[in-house]
């Protein structure tokens, strides 16, 4: 494989970066002042005090790798402006701090981007035609570099989740190209930056006990009891543990690990975020608000409801007609859904696209069923989808579905006037590109009548929710009706999408050769 | 080909969207545009006393009737006469840029990207590349998205001339061109090689009968454009006058802030303005620009082929802005257009003089609060073409076209004069670079508050005028058959 990055490589890379310089002063979330607390916390406070401190709302809930890499950030963010580290109630956004805060998320996408080229590298073997263009890397490496979801996250919105993806990709491209303990330590290194990738850990953990501690199977693929490799297993142990412990050791030490778990685990928030994540709950939610209505409506309810779900706090409350779901129901609901791709992964270890296909199936599963899901969590499931899509057909159909559906609901995150006709610009580009790049990889029709059917009726749906509802009558009766439309139509498309992923991961059987 | 537009677009919106400029120019108001012309008078909210009256002609006048029925729609505050001076709202703001890239989807767009198709050459990767380098220019985007202008209109409607005259559609060029001088009046440093281009060629014809056909027929286009334009001003002798009076305004001066031209530059060393007379100022001017266009019209004149019309397109704009009068730094974006079509066959030259009249306009970008875009769309501008159409790979003499300096610096020794441009090339970029960064993060000394400005106009104005010298020679030397040079690309 080619040592030197080709040319193209280069451009797309530095294209894309000076393309997020031009967002450096766009609309930003709170998030932007979430982490400048952090950078606050970390660089003014013992340690000692990380995870007590409170004196503003948005308190540290990540594991402590973050905060490490936050107080290295903070000793940068120092020279350009003081007054950022230090701490206070009230936001701080002098533009220094902007134009430094970007410009980490910018810098840091620098993982990204050498985990995309791994990933190119692994599908660089794939049948080539003489274009560039039409290439599978070439095809690869605008999907992930220009992946419309993460660059409103990232660089509007405002997240590092380039710089986390960038490890997850990164370590499963190691895993394609068998280099397991590679692959381990950088999955290790992510659970401990972010703990929403334990989506994912039952999909690693079950591939690398099958695949790596039992060093070889029976002719037939079967499980061979002897080949058990002890050492292969301390080994992965081993380095698990000591990142765990480079991360955890100081508050293990202190007998703080209560109060840190309690601080990443929040269980007191709702099922549902303020605005739903397109997942079954929230199609659950939505009957229950139907049945509600029309309870009402047929004087078969008493007409007080409890707790409404619609409001913006983000609380504990109560179904009205549909029983209602607790947090442990949500991990047995989890648990079923990727099962089935977990066990598969047993019986069909070391096909690399099995283990891509469960990690994927693992995080949709989570995103579909876990309590309290991020609408941004989809993005978990569709940049490995896109390693699938440009090698297997039937997955580059499921891919532009889901990815299309996925970025559209991530739309109600970027409200502002300024910014809407540029994220409707960003997601045209990238969805056109998609559609036609994949279109020529793999041939015309990925795509079934009705699944195409259902793509048409999303700008019909743009229009409505964000031109025509807030301007009608409707706007201050039911303020929260876009929204609701919005995650529950991205809900079906995301549930149709789960449902194809596993007919393809049980359709393709026993019949799939070892690579 | 979408995507570049898309593209485009995204990065004309993302520079220009929330830029904190101040308001430099209001719509106009709901009324019947003779009234209007003549009472509405503007302030430019970054000097609250100066007020610049309108300069726009007729057209431009016709062009913002109907954003301004929709604004007035939307909300009736905006366009009311006297009390929508210096108003300024998000939505206001948002509304005025929308509609500066909805004119650029309509008119600009399109025109470069029917050019770069029908008339460029090359394989349609090539001819890609171009349209994409073309449509990355930093100038147009920053001064029409950031500082908020609509030259994408004027720029568009002369570009599609261009291409009418390319495809031998005299009368429809003549059309819209006459529609682009009645938008913008600086479009007439265009108009002599149009004039030159379209008299030479009736001249050319087969038969006399033929060129005087062709003559008439042109005429007979431009005179009937022009009057439809602008019908509304000539039923009053005084409303017309008045007209001409907004759109040159000669009692200005010989130059204004730091421009990168002659006069300004001149001024440095010896005071021209306090030396000579505001009159004798005009008249100077105006022989020296003569003078300077005179070579270049001539001979396209008597040569009247589509080569020699864009090198004249680029010399006459780059003399105009050289040597005329009152020349403000956003002209050079009428040297810019001409040098985007030659893109395909003298790369580095139009390069480096796309760059240097982006650089030229810092201090204004500056002054907008634009130097992050800046920097970006410059870094890739210069990224991208030199990646897509690599200009240093084809810098051999034969393909610069600086034969002619050979015959004229006999006396150098045999030096690779390609060499030498490419390094020239690379140390001007630095020195961009250099500057740019100096003059943003240090403060100049106290007795020389201006230096950065100055030394920026003076540095670009040395490269203009090398540019014209260098354009005017090739335009001089007759170029070898486009078989030889044709490289596969």
């Amino acid at each position: 494989m080619a040592a030197a990055v080709e040319g193209w490589f280069v451009a797309l890379a530095v294209g894309v970066s000076l393309l997020k310089c031009l967002f450096i002063n766009a609309y930003r979330s709170t998030d932007f002042e979430v982490h400048r607390n952090w950078l606050a916390i970390t660089h003014s406070l013992p340690v000692s005090r990380w995870y007590y401190e409170n004196t503003s709302d948005w308190t540290l809930d990540y594991p402590p790798l973050f905060a490490w890499f936050e107080l290295a950030l903070s000793h940068v963010g120092r020279h350009f402006d003081p007054e950022m580290v230090k701490i206070q109630r009230a936001a701080y956004e002098s533009q220094s701090t902007v134009l430094f805060q970007r410009l980490t998320v910018i810098f840091t996408d620098l993982v990204y981007v050498l985990a995309t080229r791994e990933c190119c590298r692994c599908v660089s073997h794939l049948k080539s035609s003489k274009d560039v263009l039409t290439r599978p890397p070439f095809v690869l490496a605008v999907l992930l570099l220009f992946n419309f979801g993460l660059f409103i996250v990232d660089h509007i919105h405002f997240q590092y989740n380039g710089f986390l993806m960038g490890f997850l990709l990164l370590s499963l491209a190691k895993h394609l190209q068998s280099k397991h303990l590679q692959g381990a330590l950088l999955f290790a290194l992510l659970l401990n930056l972010k703990h929403i990738f334990l989506y994912v850990a039952p999909a690693y953990g079950v591939f690398l006990l099958r695949s790596y501690c039992f060093s070889e199977d029976h002719p037939d693929g079967s499980l061979n009891w002897r080949s058990f490799s002890l050492l292969r297993l301390s080994a992965l142990g081993s380095i698990v543990v000591s990142v765990t412990a480079l991360s955890f050791g100081p508050f293990i030490a202190m007998g703080q690990l209560p109060q840190v778990l309690s601080r990443l685990f929040p269980f007191k928030r709702g099922l549902c975020h303020a605005y739903w994540a397109p997942n079954a709950w929230a199609l659950y939610t939505a009957a229950d608000k139907g049945l509600t209505a029309l309870g009402l409506r047929l004087r078969l309810l008493d007409s007080s409801p409890r707790a409404s779900m619609t409001g913006g706090l983000v609380q504990e409350f109560h179904h009205t007609v549909l029983p209602s779901v607790s947090p442990a129901v949500t991990l047995i609901c989890t648990a079923l859904a990727l099962l089935p791709s977990v066990l598969c992964l047993v019986s069909r270890p070391r096909h690399s696209l099995s283990f891509l296909r469960a990690v994927v199936l693992c995080a949709l599963a989570s995103f579909m069923f876990g309590w309290h899901v991020h609408e941004k969590a989809v993005l978990i499931a569709i940049l490995p989808l896109s390693l699938l899509a440009v090698q297997s057909r039937e997955d580059a159909g499921i891919f532009l579905l889901l990815a299309t559906t996925g970025h559209y609901s991530l739309f109600p995150l970027i409200f502002t006037a300024a910014e809407f006709p540029l994220k409707l610009l960003l997601m045209l580009l990238f969805s056109v590109f998609s559609f036609s790049a994949l279109h020529k990889l793999h041939g015309p029709g990925l795509l079934s009548l009705p699944e195409r059917c259902f793509l048409l009726l999303l700008p019909l749906l743009c229009v409505s929710c964000e031109l025509l509802l807030p301007l009608s009558s409707l706007s201050s009766r039911l303020p929260f009706l876009p929204l609701l439309l919005t995650s529950v139509y991205c809900s079906l498309g995301v549930t149709y999408c789960f449902i194809r992923l596993y007919r393809t991961l049980l359709r393709t059987g026993p019949k799939d050769k070892q690579s | 080909m979408g995507h570049q537009q898309c593209c485009f677009a995204l990065i004309s919106g993302a520079s220009g969207k929330w830029r904190p400029s101040p308001f430099t120019d209001p719509m106009v108001a709901a009324l019947c545009v003779k009234d209007c012309f003549c009472n509405l008078h503007h302030s430019n909210s970054k000097n609250g006393m100066k007020s610049k009256t309108k300069e726009r002609a007729g057209r431009g006048g016709d062009f913002f009737k109907t954003p301004s029925f929709l604004a007035k729609a939307i909300n009736p505050e905006w366009v009311e006469l006297h009390k929508s001076r210096g108003y300024e709202s998000d939505a206001h703001k948002l509304f005025m840029r929308a509609t500066v890239l909805v004119a650029d989807l309509l008119i600009y767009l399109p025109a470069v990207v029917l050019y770069c198709m029908c008339l460029g050459d090359g394989s349609p990767r090539k001819k890609t590349s171009v349209l994409l380098c073309t449509l990355l220019y930093p100038g147009l985007i920053l001064i029409d998205y950031g500082h908020f202008q609509y030259n994408g209109v004027s720029l568009g409607l002369a570009l599609l001339a261009v291409l009418a005259l390319g495809l031998g559609w005299d009368a429809l060029g003549s059309m819209f061109f006459c529609l682009a001088l009645s938008y913008k009046q600086m479009e007439l440093y265009h108009a002599l090689p149009f004039f030159c281009y379209l008299l030479g060629k009736c001249f050319k014809q087969e038969s006399v009968w033929k060129g005087l056909f062709l003559l008439v027929r042109i005429s007979v286009t431009v005179l009937l454009t022009l009057a439809l334009c602008w019908l509304p001003f000539l039923s009053d002798p005084s409303q017309a006058l008045q007209v001409l009076r907004r759109i040159f305004p000669v009692a200005r001066g010989l130059f204004e802030d730091k421009v990168a031209n002659t006069w300004c530059s001149l001024n440095v060393l010896i005071k021209i303005r306090s030396i000579v007379s505001s009159d004798s100022q005009l008249y100077l001017s105006l022989a020296c620009t003569v003078l300077a266009v005179l070579p270049s019209s001539l001979r396209l004149l008597t040569k009247p082929t589509f080569w020699q019309f864009k090198l004249a397109l680029v010399n006459s704009s780059l003399a105009f802005f050289l040597f005329s009068y009152q020349v403000h730094e956003k002209s050079i974006l009428l040297a810019s257009l001409p040098a985007c079509l030659l893109l395909s066959d003298l790369p580095l030259i139009a390069i480096w003089l796309l760059q240097t009249s982006t650089f030229s306009m810092l201090p204004l970008f500056v002054k907008d609060g634009l130097l992050v875009p800046y920097a970006v769309t410059s870094l890739a501008f210069l990224y991208f073409s030199v990646y897509l159409l690599s200009p240093l790979r084809h810098c051999t003499e034969q393909e610069l076209r600086i034969e002619g300096y050979r015959k004229m610096l006999f006396c150098l020794p045999k030096r690779d004069l390609g060499c030498v441009v490419k390094w020239k090339f690379c140390i001007s970029v630095l020195a961009m670079v250099a500057l740019s960064i100096a003059s943003v993060t240090s403060s100049p000394p106290p007795h020389l508050p201006d230096l950065f400005p100055v030394l920026i106009s003076t540095f670009s104005f040395m490269h203009f005028m090398g540019t014209y010298v260098y354009f005017n020679i090739v335009q001089f030397t007759e170029p070898p058959s486009k078989k030889s040079q044709k490289k596969t690309s």
